[in-house]
């Protein structure tokens, strides 16, 4: 037994797991360091969650386009953070025009849902467009071409908008019954924030139905198992995976209207940061997973928002915000060094054995 | 083999120079220069670039300083001593990378004279080494970062000059204002790691606790950066009265967006500087806008007053930024140290030596320009600057000057 473990262990398991273990060490006692120092009352601790809550739902809003197309096509769609631009890029005109009119703040809700629609449908057509002129033609490709033919879209859609809109930066208006608080244990909790919250779970049930209990979702799951077979069955492929792809739009323009509630400037390069944190959210969770997206998703928000000032205060490193993003990617490295499937991925190829 | 080769090239060589001593009475000149001579052709315009930030999140700020320069040139009639003047440039994005690709695009051209630029202290000091090293002069209407003017500094490079203010009277000024105007003691300061904004907060930061005041942090952001809910937790845990963040757009209107919401920062106040002073400002940071303050040069006087006329009467809108009038005193520098230095001929071709024009421009003094009476430094600072401070209301573009006091002028309020 002693023998057999001892042929299994290679030099490069010690190094990693040491490598896991060191990065675990620092952030645990950072974390220690900077609770005993006592800089930041408990309130702060619960705000900064609540804001990581409200950015990991829009992350997980965005990842749906990731891990849905990846569970089918076994593809990464890199031009999904452009999909994401798109949507809000376009409809802050859209709400521009209804703050000038006095609309927005006389009927908020049917604003809102006007901007919504705006914001998805969007999306929804440019990530249709894209399966059908960029994807599909290479569906039987190496898998390097489409990957390739993805980050191509990216720059081609990036540019288009900037040609479209200007590179300047826009301001979405503000919505004043929006921008009411509760005072909660200490801190004031706004009202966008909760909506942001809601939204993304609501999104995120309706799409979990959708995919678990519906016809279509089920013929997205036989898709995603066995492509031959499932049109063998008489499931039409390509109309499933269109389906997936406006979805998957529709999802990131969800997330392009919370993402605006939460940070009202929009401009053509912002799709790229969002864009790659909800891959890492993805991959976190088990990519081609959707409850192991939202998971990853709101775990990857809480560590951006709270792990700078709970990990690096303690160990006096200055200016700790600076380090979020390194924060978010170390915690990538160690979760795929201790479970490569990502945190729910190892279910799904259960499931599929 | 070899020596037959050499010979036929030096014939070559002999013959041209002879040729050349034979030819008309424009050849006559030959430039002493230690960096070199321009020549420009009877029928040849005088070329002027600019390297300015016109595109992006920060065009306003080079768009406005291009105007300023437009204006100048048709002020002088479109001609510098029977030139017409070729007007023409780069864009240089407000970042290192931009000025160091628009800096190497601008030096592999020698038939450029001056550029006006850049627009940002992190262009400059990429672009700069090449900028110099090509001979030509620069001179900046907005570059504040103080090393770019210090001597004996790795950034400070011969040929550079500026209209702008030097950032160690900027710093001073908001910390004069915020310790002796507002009565306020403790601050923190946050800057985005550019040259510029770095800078900037250590000279306020200094100059701050020289008054008698505390800084309960300086800390920093990181460009390209939305969520700012970490940075503002650990500037609310020191409680200071005022942040002050010399940085520029997006993550400006971030920061004055999220502050509000942060506990314990709701009625701090926010004070940027002249890389905040932008209607976008305004437009992107929507209500929270109220109160937030920046400082900023001041210029006001008659002269002033008739360009700011022409310039809404050539371009339909009101200054968009603040440097335009410092852009016109540029190029009007660099047009007088040319006229100075440029040797004619009698068909019309004119030489500029490259050495003497930068001379001729550090020797500046006493020249009348619209930012006041301006004389440049041993280093390339040409400013007379006076600093102001101005307040942001939502909805209302420019921002209200709030001091220095005596500069207010009366509003005409019934």
């Amino acid at each position: 037994m002693l023998r057999t473990w001892r042929q299994r262990i290679t030099i490069t398991d010690i190094f990693v797991w040491a490598i896991g273990l060191s990065i675990a060490g620092v952030v645990i006692w950072g974390s220690i360091s900077t609770l005993l120092q006592g800089q930041y009352p408990g309130k702060v601790w619960l705000d900064l969650s609540i804001k990581g809550l409200a950015l990991g739902g829009v992350y997980a809003l965005i990842a749906m386009g990731y891990t849905m197309v990846y569970g089918i096509l076994k593809m990464i769609n890199f031009a999904h953070s452009e999909v994401f631009m798109s949507g809000p890029f376009t409809a802050v005109f859209v709400a521009q025009a209804l703050s000038k009119s006095g609309f927005l703040n006389r009927q908020p809700v049917i604003s809102l849902a006007i901007i919504s629609l705006v914001s998805m449908g969007v999306p929804t057509l440019i990530a249709i467009l894209l399966e059908r002129i960029c994807y599909r033609p290479l569906r039987n490709a190496p898998r390097l071409v489409p990957l390739i033919t993805a980050i191509g879209a990216s720059f081609f859609l990036l540019y288009v908008f900037r040609g479209l809109y200007g590179s300047g930066s826009f301001g979405y208006p503000a919505i004043t019954s929006l921008e009411q608080s509760w005072a909660f244990a200490g801190i004031q909790i706004y009202k966008t924030q909760v909506a942001v919250i809601v939204g993304a779970v609501v999104m995120m049930l309706v799409l979990f139905g959708m995919v678990q209990w519906t016809k279509i979702g089920k013929a997205m799951r036989a898709v995603s198992e066995d492509k031959e077979a499932a049109e063998l069955m008489g499931i039409n492929v390509d109309r499933i995976i269109v389906f997936t792809f406006g979805v998957g739009g529709a999802s990131a323009g969800a997330a392009g209207v919370l993402y605006t509630l939460l940070f009202p400037v929009v401009n053509f390069y912002m799709g790229f940061f969002p864009g790659i944190k909800a891959f890492t959210a993805a991959v976190l969770g088990g990519i081609g997973n959707v409850p192991g997206a939202f998971l990853g998703a709101i775990i990857l928000g809480l560590l951006e928002s709270v792990g700078p000032n709970l990990f690096l205060t303690g160990l006096g490193v200055p200016s700790p915000s600076q380090l979020k993003d390194a924060i978010a990617f170390i915690v990538l490295v160690l979760i795929l060094i201790f479970r490569p499937t990502g945190i729910l991925g190892e279910r799904i190829s259960r499931d599929k054995a | 083999m070899f020596k037959r080769l050499s010979l036929v090239i030096s014939a070559i060589a002999v013959l041209g120079m002879i040729l050349t001593a034979c030819g008309p009475a424009a050849s006559t000149y030959t430039c002493t220069d230690k960096i070199g001579c321009v020549k420009i052709g009877p029928t040849d315009p005088i070329h002027i670039a600019y390297l300015l930030v016109v595109a992006g999140p920060n065009a306003a700020l080079g768009i406005d300083s291009r105007n300023g320069v437009e204006i100048a040139i048709d002020d002088a009639g479109n001609k510098i001593l029977n030139h017409t003047v070729k007007f023409d440039g780069e864009d240089g994005g407000c970042s290192a990378d931009g000025g160091q690709a628009a800096g190497t695009k601008l030096a592999a051209d020698p038939t450029i004279i001056a550029v006006i630029g850049t627009s940002c202290s992190s262009e400059a000091r990429a672009a700069e080494p090449l900028l110099s090293a090509a001979g030509f002069v620069t001179i900046s209407s907005s570059n504040t970062a103080i090393d770019l003017t210090l001597a004996g500094n790795a950034n400070q490079y011969p040929g550079y000059f500026r209209t702008a203010h030097n950032d160690k009277v900027q710093g001073a000024a908001a910390a004069d204002f915020v310790f002796n105007f507002l009565k306020i003691t403790k601050a923190a300061t946050i800057h985005d790691g550019s040259l510029y904004a770095d800078q900037l907060q250590q000279n306020f930061a200094e100059n701050f606790k020289k008054f008698g005041g505390t800084i309960t942090l300086q800390t920093s952001v990181t460009v390209g950066q939305t969520d700012m809910s970490s940075v503002l937790a650990s500037v609310a845990s020191g409680s200071p009265e005022l942040i002050y963040f010399p940085i520029f757009l997006p993550e400006g209107a971030f920061l004055i967006d999220q502050a509000k919401t942060t506990p314990g920062l709701e009625n701090t106040k926010l004070m940027g500087a002249d890389g905040l002073y932008s209607p976008d400002v305004m437009n992107t940071a929507g209500a929270a806008v109220e109160g937030f303050m920046v400082s900023s040069p001041l210029v006001q006087g008659a002269a002033y007053d008739a360009f700011v006329a022409k310039y809404v009467a050539k371009f339909g809108t009101q200054p968009v930024n603040i440097f335009h009038a410092h852009a016109y005193d540029a190029f009007n520098i660099v047009k007088a140290a040319i006229e100075k230095v440029a040797v004619q001929q009698a068909d019309g071709t004119l030489y500029i030596p490259r050495q003497a024009l930068r001379d001729a421009m550090y020797a500046t003094k006493d020249f009348q320009g619209l930012t006041g009476v301006l004389a440049c430094s041993p280093t390339g600072d040409c400013a007379n600057p006076i600093i102001g401070v101005y307040e942001y209301h939502s909805g209302v573009y420019p921002p209200t000057l709030i001091w220095p006091t005596q500069y207010i002028k009366p509003t005409a309020t019934p």
